[in-house]
């Protein structure tokens, strides 16, 4: 499932933008691709991070994946729910499974993401 | 399984696949006219294998070692008693291999026994999480401050100058690359002087070698405070002997403790095989080098158990594995488990006493010679250094005759430190 409304990475990341905040997660298809999630590291507050390059990675049963900042930016919240419930990241990656919020530094850079038609055509989706 | 050879056939077919007429040909384009050697070896004639185990015999008999001579030679290699049931133990054909086995699960017994391993070096060192071992205490410390330098993302590493002088090479040989080291140097007790006093907001670890190479016990409770105020991690060097009388190192708020478990039960033999002993707290434990066993139940509900979260390992993050490491010492962690296991409780106390007071009490007839004193205040667990009227290569050299090796040369390592 591939949500409106959302810009999309060709690295299936999502983020939703909230003013100059994006929050971001994983896609639907990410998700079900690796399996059972077993464990997040979550970045540090404060951390700023790259448009591509590495936010955090996240282990399912027997794979490792990193997942990149579809934005640059300081990180300013963490979902610290997933720390004990990570497997929410696979029940709802949409909504209470969102990773961090990114206060951006370049809010153009939304220009570089995916729509949600792009995004459905890269994974083969109509 | 079946093994199939190269056929005549499979070996001529590949031979003229690449045009060449025989092995040596191809192995002459490859390798090149100059390198290859024409002249045959000169190793003597064939001898029959009694004649060559004699002769092995009597060159091996050139050695000195602690079956013929009473040894006080200690610094990192320690020559204690093993009781019999030890060697019966892990002889057995089930338990003698030195690797974990690559398709572990099928291995119930050796992974119950590493299980074993891990829950005794967690109970003896205070920390709730413990590796399958590694391949000896130094390399396990450059495991422990690379995990440090990893976690912090700080460079500055705090080494003491009484850490055992190979350990600190083995360190830099390993994450010389990613970290930047400051020595402390150890003052008149033998002990590191005002460690503290470096530690900053830039510091990834602070190790503590405590026995120190000297023997010395250092006051780790004094220095972990400032430690972890800076947000840095506190590793702890230990001798899992003294841990039957020392606070464990988890008590005494080391986020990583590491140790050479060869006292536990592993003879001498020439450097090897030796045990390096990694246990942390559990917050690091999905950052910890090497393999980990865990109890689990299977399908019908039974206790089981299995090698458990191996993304940190190579063979699934790659690159980004927290180490290198993909085995570990099995047949010596199975040493020391089978040791502390004959001990117990009670026993690892009475040993770390004994050790303790027969070294008091060397040290107490040795420095009522004239002459002879110890060379560092503070208080020491089995081995201990002194200061002799004559250069301590001579003096060892002289009791050597009369059947002991007295010693080690503190001078090797510590330029100055010759008498």
């Amino acid at each position: 499932m591939v949500k409106e409304g959302l810009f999309y990475t060709k690295d299936h990341e999502w983020a939703r933008c909230e003013g100059d905040i994006a929050v971001v997660g994983i896609t639907d298809y990410a998700q079900g691709e690796m399996g059972d999630i077993v464990f997040i590291e979550l970045c540090e507050i404060g951390t700023s991070v790259e448009q591509g390059k590495l936010l955090c990675t996240i282990e399912a049963v027997k794979a490792v994946s990193d997942v990149f900042a579809p934005v640059s930016g300081e990180v300013v919240e963490v979902n610290s729910e997933l720390g004990s419930a990570p497997e929410t990241i696979n029940h709802d990656p949409y909504g209470a499974g969102w990773i961090a919020k990114i206060k951006m530094s370049n809010p153009d850079e939304t220009k570089n993401l995916l729509s949600a038609a792009e995004y459905k055509q890269l994974i083969g989706e109509e | 399984m079946k093994y199939t050879p190269h056929t005549e056939k499979d070996i001529e077919g590949m031979l003229s696949a690449l045009g060449f007429a025989s092995i040596d040909e191809l192995i002459e384009a490859a390798v090149g006219k100059t390198a290859l050697a024409r002249h045959s070896l000169s190793i003597g004639k064939a001898i029959s294998e009694d004649e060559l185990v004699r002769q092995l015999q009597d060159i091996a008999s050139l050695n000195i070692t602690v079956e013929d001579f009473t040894s006080f030679l200690g610094a990192g290699a320690y020559d204690h008693f093993i009781p019999a049931a030890l060697d019966a133990i892990i002889s057995r054909p089930e338990f003698y291999s030195a690797y974990t086995p690559y398709q572990p699960e099928v291995s119930q017994g050796t992974l119950t026994a590493i299980f074993e391993y891990q829950s005794l070096v967690s109970s003896l060192v205070g920390l709730d999480t413990c590796n399958a071992s590694m391949y000896d205490g130094a390399s396990a410390l450059a495991e422990a401050v690379h995990l440090a330098v990893r976690k912090t993302h700080r460079r500055k590493v705090i080494i003491p100058r009484s850490l055992h002088p190979l350990w600190d090479k083995t360190v830099r040989t390993y994450i010389g690359g990613i970290a930047d080291f400051v020595v402390v140097d150890f003052d008149s007790t033998g002990r590191m002087h005002n460690p503290a006093s470096l530690v900053d907001d830039k510091t990834a670890c602070v190790v503590v070698a405590s026995p120190n190479f000297f023997g010395v016990i250092e006051n780790i409770a004094l220095l972990e405070p400032a430690v972890h105020l800076s947000g840095a991690l506190l590793i702890s060097v230990f001798n899992p002997i003294s841990l039957g009388l020392l606070k464990p190192p988890g008590e005494l708020g080391a986020d990583i403790a590491v140790g050479e478990g060869q006292p536990l039960g592993i003879p001498l033999g020439f450097g090897g095989p030796y045990l390096g002993i990694f246990a942390a707290r559990r917050e690091f434990i999905r950052s910890m080098p090497g393999r980990i066993v865990a109890e689990t139940v299977d399908a019908d509900g039974k206790r089981g158990f299995v090698m458990t979260l191996q993304t940190r390992e190579q063979h699934i993050r790659r690159a980004r594995a927290t180490s290198n490491i993909c085995t570990n010492e099995g047949l010596a962690a199975l040493a020391a488990t089978v040791f502390m296991t004959l001990m117990g409780k009670t026993g690892m106390k009475k040993l770390a006493e004994l050790n303790i007071q027969k070294a008091h009490y060397l040290a107490e007839r040795l420095t009522s010679l004239e002459g002879v004193s110890l060379r560092f205040s503070a208080p020491f667990f089995n081995e201990f250094a002194i200061s002799l009227p004559a250069s301590a290569s001579s003096v060892i050299e002289r009791l050597k005759d009369k059947g002991f090796i007295a010693g080690f040369v503190l001078g090797r390592f510590y330029p100055g430190e010759d008498t």
